[in-house]
């Protein structure tokens, strides 16, 4: 399980967390939703420990990380898999070269094993026959393909979503979301992703939270949260226009 | 609690202040990035595939360009040195003035300049490119370092490259000196090349050869440096490739000062 116990975060005099409390439970898909500039993708770099807390903590299976540097914090990532927003892939690498990089130097597997692991990861993703392609030039939809078989390959017990479908059309959108799922199904990791999909999260989502003003406004199943009577949280899921709060 | 403004007399100092705490705390970031990426040159794994790469990168691409400038530096060298030297009946020390000024001085200082020139900003650009695209932060999420990867190949790679295109820049400058002083004005060829061994020691190579090593050092650190450090998107990008260049360039030129005011 992770524990987000009063998370605090300034940059300059702008407070982007104010005491952010949130469990994620294990073997879960938790989603994170909120305004875009909410801090959505600032809480998820506290979680994976690309950023530290000016107050609160961040417990991993109990293990507290916001302290952690070093070989230590990289004991914990090594559970960890990571989709980034624009996939982050390794630009001067090929397709299945990007898949294969953390299983060569992460877990510094034998040739045959990842050529193995590397071919059967473009296969779940739906991308055989694309390994000799360098990101530059495949799809969009396809780099975030590869960008989650990359971060799967290794079969990480977390893995982290960050905007996994933004840019996307709906029904790469929809296919995005269902690859996630049926990953789910297989691997059983706990997954925690940052979304702005409505209503389409709501599909695969076990837990929902909506973050507001640097805290968790609601936290609940998809069906609490659709039926929150919560104003942040109905202008937010139905799409309302500020000025319409409160109508 | 709100903030009270300061009065007016008390803003300057604050600003004063806070510029001075900014410089003092980017003097400590810069240094300890080079204090880490030293410690993970000195730590295996070594990426010698990396290395090689960076090597290639930074050295056999700028070949061109110093085999260029080394030659036409000398060409002009020879030219201006010979008519500084026929007024005083000294042409026949063409050889030795030529080979000292680029061996001491300007082989290591050009040749670094070039190289910065076009290795060093495109590597700011690369690092400063996977930066802003989450590469750099892919890597540290894979528990990897990414300064293993990206920073300690090229400081090594800078430490080989920079004295050998040192060495082919002097070797190419001597001879564009050759062709204009042997070639174009008639000194004799025994001459340019005999008092040149006279003149010319081993302490005098050794001289260029550990300014190059520092200044290989020094360039593949700051472009590394602003590299990751980069600010936003494309602009920030942009800043980054030219605050690289004109930091390495002066720190070139004031390190050069000081290693010849140090070095016999």
């Amino acid at each position: 399980m992770i524990k987000v116990q009063g998370l605090t975060k300034s940059f300059g005099r702008q407070q982007v967390l104010r005491g952010l409390d949130l469990e994620v439970p294990t073997g879960s898909i938790t989603v994170i939703i909120g305004r875009s500039g909410g801090g959505k993708s600032v809480l998820l770099k506290h979680l994976i420990g690309l950023l530290h807390p000016d107050a609160g903590r961040v417990l991993v299976d109990g293990v507290e990380i916001t302290g952690l540097r070093g070989r230590a914090l990289d004991e914990i990532r090594q559970r960890y898999g990571v989709v980034f927003q624009g996939g982050a892939l390794f630009d001067s690498m090929r397709c299945a070269e990007n898949v294969a990089f953390p299983l060569r130097e992460k877990l510094h597997l034998p040739r045959p094993e990842i050529v193995r692991r590397v071919e059967a990861a473009l296969h779940q993703v739906g991308l055989e026959g694309m390994g000799a392609k360098y990101p530059a030039e495949i799809s969009g939809g396809m780099r975030k393909r590869v960008a989650i078989a990359r971060a799967l390959v290794t079969e990480p017990e977390i893995v982290f979503f960050d905007e996994p479908t933004t840019g996307l059309d709906p029904i790469l959108v929809n296919t995005i979301h269902h690859l996630i799922l049926d990953l789910h199904q297989k691997f059983r990791f706990t997954a925690v992703m940052v979304s702005h999909e409505i209503p389409e999260i709501f599909e695969i989502a076990d837990t929902v939270a909506m973050l507001h003003e640097g805290r968790i406004a609601e936290v609940g199943p998809p069906p609490a949260i659709q039926a929150s009577s919560n104003p942040v949280v109905r202008q937010f899921i139905r799409g309302e226009p500020e000025n319409a709060e409160g109508r | 609690m709100t903030d009270r403004p300061l009065p007016l007399a008390l803003r300057a100092l604050d600003a004063l202040g806070q510029r001075a705490t900014y410089v003092v705390d980017s003097l400590g970031r810069f240094g300890t990035f080079l204090g880490q990426a030293l410690a993970t040159i000195l730590t295996p794994p070594f990426k010698f595939w990396a290395f090689i790469d960076r090597i290639h990168y930074i050295g056999y691409r700028s070949l061109l360009i110093i085999v260029l400038t080394g030659g036409f530096t000398g060409m002009v060298l020879g030219l201006q040195v010979y008519l500084t030297l026929v007024r005083f009946g000294s042409e026949a020390y063409l050889g030795p003035a030529v080979a000292l000024s680029l061996i001491r001085e300007l082989g290591p200082v050009l040749a670094a300049l070039m190289v910065t020139g076009r290795a060093g900003s495109a590597l700011t650009a690369e690092i400063g490119i996977m930066r802003i695209t989450e590469q750099i932060d892919a890597l540290t999420v894979m528990a990897l370092n990414p300064l293993r990867y990206l920073v300690a190949p090229s400081i090594l790679a800078g430490l080989v490259t920079f004295p050998l295109m040192t060495a082919i820049f002097d070797v190419v400058g001597i001879f564009g000196g050759y062709l204009v002083g042997v070639e174009l004005l008639g000194l004799s060829q025994g001459t340019y090349f005999g008092e040149m061994q006279t003149f010319v020691d081993m302490q005098d190579i050794m001289t260029g050869f550990w300014k190059s090593l520092s200044f290989g050092v020094v360039v593949t650190w700051v472009c590394t440096y602003k590299g990751f450090n980069v600010g936003h998107g494309a602009e920030g990008v942009a800043k980054a490739t030219t605050d690289a260049v004109v930091l390495s360039s002066v720190l070139i030129l004031v390190w050069d000062y000081f290693m010849g005011s140090v070095l016999p």
